[in-house]
């Protein structure tokens, strides 16, 4: 295997994670006081390992671009968290999390990395109440669950619509508390420029002071990556504007391999795009789908007619509305998985059966669950033959209080009131699971370069479940990285502080220097953002829901001239010396122009169909994805080698001891 | 429609700021506030300007960066929200809007719209915690069972999102709403009440040295408040400062 070893540990798989605690090397604690750790991004990942990681005694530095750890972009994450309690006695377990999330993904992850994450879980929450984390709770007292797609189960924990938020929180007051006591040393408004390797070891990095422009030189005995994922290559997503590829993709040049780069979620329950000066879409939470119908209209006319204005939504009758979820997949209705979801709204939509001015919407409808929640509301409250409109009153009062926050978000975006009319809805970009390679350890193909969060490749396959993201963060933050960094730092005990004035310090901010000047000299015709909107149309247009051969092969060739056209034509105004947006944006989307050119060359070698994945010409006659698990049941790893579309293909096998491979049915 | 704007245009921290007139034409109503500013911005930059600089992020009104003062009003006229969900709809053809960076000692001008919040980080650091280590090796999270009312309204307090215009809307420009709201939450819970004494003080010092003002219950911080961050935080964080004191 080489370079790319995955050192998943021998054994029984309930036991590796175990075996593997026991086997590794320590850092005791006097020596961990003289080992320094940098963890650049303060989200969950980053933010819980730097807490756990100081903790224990190593000295951190945190590198955030934003103005506070606290705002790391894991906040805007919605509905929820899973944990394998199975608190309501339905059946859980770690094996059937395991199962679903090794299955949700397409039969593209590692078993034992997820069966970790699964025996993880249940640490995670009780970790989360124990520092206060106001989770939803029954009127016993004990939390509440709520049941997410692609699951048969309840095991999703939630704080209402702000999971994330609360979380984060969390992490952010664990930080807190350990930069109060000195074991962490906070940079805000930094950025990440470039990886420092020495000997082959990453041992700091080059960061620039976005307030004053200043670049400085951190150095330590290894670094963590946890960045966060790239889905702003498209432009418009659900990311926050600043998300970025920069760290990851600085690691990349510097040798790490980048997996599976086409794996890219795109989440089926998004407010529509409404005009081109849009600059960032907003996510309806999946827990919506636990209570609302996704539907469009069934015949043509009326579809015109509501996109014309001429129809309203509630005006439709029952028999005239197409549940096209319910219909297509009985077993699990509105809450199959995402891309399955997001897969069927396209298919309506390109028939021409679209909401929405645009037709690239369907509904989303609370009217029935308005009812039932009503009706039984009045119930337990002792009104007998409650009238239609109590029902209703007591029925959004209900919805009021499980999404209250995301309703009102509606609401102001769209200037609809989606108690009375269906929300409409629209897929887009979320979620990538592709990211840094990682092995079992979390460390990168560099030495000493570790990557965690939505920033690895790890967990999620081809396709991630919902609010599985939490889980991985966290798990990856608290429980796993802390101590598999320990084996590696331990041959660093006689190390001693790496030093900042060596040559490779001086040739990384050399090149750092160079490469902004670069960006400033540009001959100033057209703005970042201008190259930033053209690139997510091409990423949208060939790289996004459905793809094929031909429209991936123009992607690269012309991804490959837009980026040549920036580095001649861009425009950035303002000085290198100085608080600078458009340079901070400058430098971000020079890296995205790099990563859609792998992104389309993956997906364009990886001939067939699973999860997020879709190629047109890899389908069966009813328009599910094909997989080809004799030629495709690996990782692809990129090696960087200069332009993106030379990079090196190299293949991690995956093997499936636990698991039947089996074609994903949601029927 | 069309727009004039009064902008605050500030080189840096230690340089002077004025008032700087733009007019802007092609306002849509669907766009947000943060939206019509970045066309402004795409139209300095052509013209080879340097554009406004004011700080944004999730664009969901999650993430608390987003600022500014509207006409007077922190995160604009409308209720319940931040400025990144504030949608041009609000305003009418013709209009004039002054934009400034949130105002207040404690949050000092770092360029043009920017200001530094870092104050609200530091009070959160002098005790805004639970002390307990992030070794997974607590109690089952069920064996802590908490009363739904009281779990709602840590919630509620929990949802404050650092924004800091509670401070901007403030004429002491007090940070007594943001404060109270990690304190209430905290003070709620049964894991926070251990060190409820210890916290209130801690984090109430904090922020007076970082040169907050004191609250005179105006009760502007709740109405500007994007969260609906209720007034009663900071009775329950002037009686759990109180019983703290008495405590010793």
């Amino acid at each position: 295997m080489g370079i790319l070893d995955s050192k998943i540990p021998s054994g029984p798989l309930a036991d590796k994670w175990t075996k593997h605690k026991n086997d590794i090397n320590l850092v005791n604690p006097a020596n961990k006081r003289n080992i320094d750790i940098i963890v650049v991004g303060t989200g969950l990942a980053g933010g819980a390992a730097a807490a756990t990681l100081a903790e224990l005694g190593y000295n951190v530095k945190t590198f955030c671009y934003q103005d506070s750890p606290r705002r790391a972009h894991s906040i805007a994450a919605q509905g929820g968290i899973n944990a394998a309690k199975n608190y309501q006695g339905d059946g859980d377990s770690n094996y059937r999390l395991f199962y679903d999330t090794i299955k949700g993904g397409d039969y593209r992850s590692r078993e034992a990395n997820v069966y970790r994450l699964a025996e993880v879980s249940g640490n995670i929450i009780d970790q989360c109440v124990a520092q206060g984390v106001p989770f939803a709770r029954e009127y016993g007292g004990m939390l509440d669950n709520r049941s997410f797609g692609g699951v048969l189960v309840s095991r999703t924990f939630y704080a209402k619509g702000q999971t994330g938020q609360q979380l984060l929180l969390g992490a952010y007051a664990a930080m807190n508390r350990q930069i109060h006591r000195g074991k962490i040393q906070s940079f805000t408004r930094h950025e990440m420029m470039d990886l420092v390797l020495v000997d082959g070891k990453a041992r700091g990095i080059i960061a620039r002071d976005l307030v004053s422009g200043k670049i400085e030189r951190h150095s330590a005995h290894a670094v963590v990556l946890a960045t966060g994922g790239y889905g702003n290559v498209f432009f418009l997503s659900t990311n926050a504007m600043g998300s970025n590829v920069m760290a990851a993709w600085r690691a990349h040049r510097k040798g790490a391999f980048f997996a599976n780069p086409c794996f890219t979620q795109i989440h089926p329950t998004c407010i529509p795009v409404s005009g081109d000066h849009q600059s960032k879409l907003t996510l309806m939470s999946e827990s919506l789908r636990n209570d609302g119908r996704i539907w469009v209209p069934k015949k043509m006319e009326d579809a015109v007619a509501i996109r014309e204005g001429k129809l309203k939504p509630t005006q439709i009758a029952e028999e005239d509305r197409d549940y096209y979820l319910e219909r297509r997949y009985p077993a699990f209705g509105n809450l199959v998985p995402r891309d399955v979801a997001s897969r069927a709204a396209k298919e309506r939509c390109d028939a021409g059966f679209g909401v929405n001015k645009t037709g690239e919407a369907v509904y989303l409808d609370f009217a029935s669950a308005i009812k039932r929640y009503g009706k039984e509301k009045a119930m337990t409250s002792g009104i007998k033959d409650p009238d239609e409109a109590t029902i209703i009153k007591l029925g959004e009062d209900v919805i009021e209080a499980k999404y209250g926050n995301l309703f009102q978000m509606y609401e102001k975006i769209v200037d609809e009131n989606p108690y009375k009319t269906p929300m409409m809805i629209y897929p887009a970009v979320h979620y990538t699971m592709g990211g840094l390679w990682v092995d079992y350890n979390l460390q990168t193909t560099i030495p000493g370069c570790y990557a965690a969060g939505e920033a690895n490749f790890s967990d999620h396959g081809a396709n991630r479940l919902g609010a599985s993201a939490l889980m991985q963060g966290l798990a990856d933050g608290y429980f796993v990285l802390p101590y598999t960094i320990g084996d590696y730092l331990s041959k660093d005990i006689r190390t001693g502080k790496i030093p900042t004035d060596s040559a490779a310090f001086d040739e990384a901010e050399k090149q750092v220097r160079d490469r902004m000047e670069k960006l400033m000299s540009g001959s100033g015709i057209h703005s970042v953002d201008y190259y930033h909107k053209k690139l997510g149309k091409i990423m949208w247009n060939k790289c996004g829901m459905a793809r094929n051969a031909k429209g991936l092969e123009e992607a690269i060739k012309e991804i490959s001239e837009l980026r040549k056209d920036f580095w001649e034509n861009v425009k950035v105004t303002g000085t290198i010396e100085s608080k600078n947006q458009e340079l901070e944006k400058a430098g971000r989307v020079a890296d995205f122009l790099e990563l859609g050119e792998l992104f389309a060359k993956d997906a364009l070698q990886r001939n067939e169909s699973c999860g997020g994945h879709f190629r047109e010409e890899y389908q069966t006659e009813e328009g599910e994805a094909l997989r080809d698990d004799e030629n495709f049941k690996f990782v692809a790893a990129w090696e960087y080698v200069g332009e993106p579309k030379d990079a090196k293909l190299h293949k991690e096998d995956l093997v499936y001891e636990n698991i039947e491979l089996k074609t994903r049915s949601y029927k | 429609m069309k727009l004039y704007l009064k902008i605050w245009r500030q080189k840096d921290a230690s340089s002077p700021g004025k008032i700087v007139d733009y007019t802007l034409d092609g306002v849509e109503g669907d766009m947000s506030f943060l939206e019509m500013l970045d066309i402004l911005n795409e139209e300095l930059v052509s013209k080879g300007e340097e554009p406004v600089e004011f700080d944004h992020d999730c664009r969901e009104g999650i993430c608390g960066t987003c600022s500014l003062q509207i006409n007077g009003e922190p995160h604009g006229p409308d209720r319940l929200v931040t400025t990144c969900q504030l949608h041009m709809r609000k305003f009418n053809d013709g209009d004039t809007i002054v934009i400034e960076p949130f105002r207040a000692n404690a949050f000092p001008v770092i360029k043009d719209l920017i200001v530094d919040r870092s104050a609200f980080d530091r009070i959160q650091q002098a005790g805004g915690y639970i002390s307990v280590n992030t070794s997974g090796n607590t109690v089952d999270a069920n064996c802590i069972p908490i009363n739904k009312h009281d779990a709602d309204e840590a919630m509620d307090a929990a949802t404050c999102i650092g924004c800091g215009a509670c401070v901007a809307a403030c004429k002491n420009a007090s940070a007594m709403l943001f404060t109270s709201a990690k304190v209430s939450q905290f003070a709620l819970l049964p894991q926070g009440r251990i060190e409820a004494v210890e916290r209130v003080q801690n984090m109430v010092r904090q922020m007076d040295l970082e040169g907050f003002g004191n609250c005179t219950n105006t009760g502007a911080c709740e109405v500007e408040c994007p969260k609906g961050i209720s007034l009663t935080n900071i009775a329950r964080m002037n009686r759990e400062y109180l019983a703290a004191t008495l405590k010793g």
